[in-house]
């Protein structure tokens, strides 16, 4: 057993309102660079939808992750063989036009127009190559099902339903979307790491966050190909990839992520899990519908004695162990198996788990009558308004007992909640509600109370050892006295 | 003088700028050292310029570093006349991709207007130094046959002189063939540019990649001892930062 930490995430998609706050407080620390406009670290997508890129999760196009090899796994569409093969071009890396033409406006046209019967406007012009554009489309172009005959019946997710299931999806008595916040996953078995040929990305021992060293990148472009959840992004000033950097500076001091701390809904939770490393090759190549549970099984017990010794054995600090123990994700994810990966199937080990979209129905639709008047005040988890298929492809590759006994789980919370507090639900059916999904009602309110009313403190884990070692996750502090302890000393310019 | 300027200045002024330049810049100008790929912003004309040229220039450079290093196993070879003509027109063929290649590149980098935004001065250089540089070689297939054979007597004793410090420049200065001569100089002069230039991506070819395992962790300290200062004590720091 090789125990190490991994800094985890959670998103609970009831709460989130898309709002893209977090987009923003992510552009505003990163993104907003020359050549770094057009990325979103933090994208909020509309489901159903084609995403941003778009149809990132079509690997048929992209060739990101890794495929099922015996009892490995082999990247898609880079690798060994097939990177160097391609490295002079190569065919799967999505362009700009598959993510938008980043734009801003001329402001100051509005002050210079010369004096005439019409408004002056501002026209929008390419950050690109600063000439007049036609906004043809941007990253969330499909908020809110805007425009969805183009784009969320395009939604690759919709392959798995039948024609008559993906109708009633988009009757409009039941249509329906949640947005789906989407960072770097900060995988166990990152496609972009081992799609470098550079060797320049690379996962940080201490806390399992993927970095891309910017010294050592060479713009081979592989690892945009190799991401399956496309968050690798290519800078085309620099000549540099770049990816989502959890904002460890943030992390190391002791504060949240900026797109978690801004999150309005509140909806994000961050803490350490304590996992086994030698179980990740195993877990990768699990047979599809066991993925979720051979994911969980790396996952480790931080409050057996056991693993607690280990853990130490291999350096973790105590602190770590302790944060650990107090982890909400460890709780949602192992705990209360309320949150699942994203696209388990391809097979990275995501560390951003996702608690899914309940959206339940209060009515039936019989012959163009509205029918609220049910026996109970829901109805079953299998009449809610997004087929169980559909978010099994999503959240489970495919396996719907999985997501079942999740919304079993989160019905049964409100089910009992509502009985307590507003009485409308008797006490046997809530009873018989959390019987039925496996919880006592101890544990529904605790799931009711991390998930409503967690505090700050509740919700961002973060061990305190990267408090106190910030320096000394660089530098030796003995070497760095008198300096800033930063390592990047040189202009972040294009060179020639 | 002039063939001395441009036959043994010339090559020594431009191996010392490009040993000193290349390290220099690899080692205190990473962030700068990049193939800077422009696939992102235009990937289909790229496909049919990149590709051809390079893989044209992968196959001559290696044809000329086996010439280099092993004319005589180049003139055996060469002693049956099907496989000269064999040599000389695969040899000739893969010229010819790299030149259609790069005229494709030109021709993207002119007309593309996204590609013209991340086309610097520099890159300017070097596609001139590359068109000067295909075309005479070509030239120099063409009208001076056979340089398979040629070139393992003139070229590369003159070559290994200028390696061992002992320069010998009169077997090349006294043939009579103007493109040889500008292929020559024009190769030097490419060499020096390597420092300044995009050239540098080929310096660091990933051949690591073949060997090293695919993942990487890297831990910023030693996890299992306490850490130790690199002046006070030994303790390998991480190379990554
Ligand atoms: C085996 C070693 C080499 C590798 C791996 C390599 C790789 C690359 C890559 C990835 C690009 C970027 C293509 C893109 O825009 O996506 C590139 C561009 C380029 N390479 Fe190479 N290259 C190699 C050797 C060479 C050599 C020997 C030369 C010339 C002496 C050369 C000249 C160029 C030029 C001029 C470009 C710019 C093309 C353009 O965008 O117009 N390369 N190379
Ligand atoms: S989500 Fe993509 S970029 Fe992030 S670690 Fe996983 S493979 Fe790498
Ligand atoms: S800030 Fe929070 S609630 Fe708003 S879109 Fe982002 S994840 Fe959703």
């Amino acid at each position: 057993m090789d125990i190490r930490s991994q800094i985890a995430m959670v998103f609970h998609l009831d709460k989130c309102i898309g709002c893209h706050t977090c987009s923003i407080a992510c552009k505003n620390i990163w993104t907003d660079r020359k050549g770094a406009e057009y990325m979103w670290w933090n994208n909020v997508e509309t489901k159903p939808g084609t995403g941003y890129p778009t149809k990132w999760e079509d690997q048929e196009i992209y060739k990101g992750g890794w495929e099922k090899n015996g009892d490995t796994v082999s990247l898609k569409g880079a690798g060994k063989f097939k990177g160097l093969k391609n490295i002079f071009h190569n065919p799967h890396l999505p362009v700009l036009d598959d993510y938008y033409e980043p734009w801003t406006y001329k402001y100051q046209d509005l002050f210079t127009a010369p004096e005439g019967n019409d408004q002056p406007t501002a026209r929008p012009v390419s950050l690109v190559t600063g000439e007049h554009v036609d906004v043809q489309s941007g990253p969330n172009w499909d908020d809110d099902l805007g425009g969805s005959p183009d784009y969320a019946r395009q939604d690759v997710n919709l392959d798995k339903l039948t024609a008559a299931e993906q109708e009633a999806m988009f009757q409009l008595e039941r249509m329906t979307f949640f947005y789906l916040p989407r960072i770097c996953n900060h995988c166990l078995n990152p496609a972009c790491v081992a799609s470098c040929p550079s060797g320049a990305i690379y996962k940080r021992g201490e806390d399992g966050i993927v970095l891309i060293n910017q010294q050592r990148c060479r713009a081979w472009r592989m690892c945009v190909t190799a991401c399956p959840y496309k968050k690798t992004y290519y800078n085309w000033h620099t000549g540099k990839s770049e990816k989502c950097v959890l904002c460890y500076p943030r992390l190391e001091s002791g504060q949240a992520p900026a797109c978690f701390h801004s999150c309005v809904g509140r909806i994000r939770y961050l803490g350490p899990l304590l996992y086994d490393a030698d179980k990740i090759e195993q877990a990768a190549a699990a047979p599809e519908d066991q993925l979720v549970d051979a994911q969980m099984d790396i996952y480790l017990d931080p409050f057996d004695p056991e693993i607690i010794r280990q853990a130490k054995e291999n350096g973790i600090a105590d602190s770590t162990i302790e944060a650990a123990q107090r982890s909400p994700v460890w709780k949602f994810v192992k705990e209360w198996k309320l949150a699942l990966p994203l696209h388990p199937e391809f097979r990275t080990l995501p560390n951003l788990f996702y608690v899914p979209a309940l959206l339940p129905t209060m009515a039936k639709v019989n012959d163009g009558v509205y029918d609220s008047t049910g026996k109970s005040l829901w109805n079953g988890v299998e009449s809610n308004r997004l087929p169980m298929r559909y978010l099994a492809s999503l959240f489970s590759a495919g396996n719907t007992e999985k997501i079942v006994a999740v919304m079993k789980r989160l019905m049964a919370v409100r089910t009992h909640r509502r009985s307590v507090t507003v009485g409308d639900t008797s006490r046997e059916e809530a009873a018989a509600a959390l019987e039925e999904a496996g919880i006592d009602a101890d544990t529904a309110d605790a799931i009711f109370r991390l998930t409503s009313l967690a505090t700050f403190d509740e919700r961002f884990v973060i061990p305190a050892a990267h408090r106190e070692e910030s320096i000394e996750m660089l530098e030796s502090t003995a070497d760095v006295k008198g300096s800033t302890g930063f390592g990047f000393k040189e202009r972040p310019q294009r060179g020639l | 003088m002039t063939n001395y300027l441009l036959f043994v200045a010339l090559p020594y002024a431009s191996l010392f700028i490009f040993l000193i330049g290349s390290i220099y810049r690899y080692r205190n100008r990473g962030f700068s050292v990049s193939s800077y790929s422009s696939q992102f912003l235009e990937g289909r004309r790229l496909f049919w310029g990149s590709q051809p040229f390079h893989w044209g220039l992968f196959v001559l450079f290696f044809g000329h570093l086996i010439a280099f290093l092993f004319p005589k196993s180049v003139l055996a070879w060469n002693g049956e006349p099907v496989r000269l003509l064999i040599l000389e027109i695969t040899a000739f063929a893969f010229g010819l991709s790299a030149f259609v290649g790069v005229l494709l590149l030109v021709q993207r980098r002119l007309t593309n207007r996204r590609i013209q935004i991340v086309t610097s001065k520099m890159d300017v250089v070097v596609f001139i130094i590359l068109l000067v540089q295909i075309i005479s070689g070509l030239l120099v297939a063409y009208h001076n046959r056979w340089g398979s054979s040629w070139f393992a007597a003139f070229v590369t004793p003159y070559l290994r002189s200028i390696f061992v410090f002992d320069p010998q420049m009169d077997a090349i200065a006294s043939v009579d063939s103007l493109s040889l001569k500008i292929h020559v100089v024009s190769a030097f002069t490419l060499i020096a540019f390597i420092p300044f230039t995009r050239f540098m991506h080929f310096l660091v070819y990933p051949l690591d990649y073949t060997w090293r395992s695919y993942q990487q962790v890297i831990w910023n300290w030693n996890r299992k001892r306490i850490r130790t200062s690199r002046s006070h004590s030994e303790g390998r720091k991480s190379t990554n930062n």
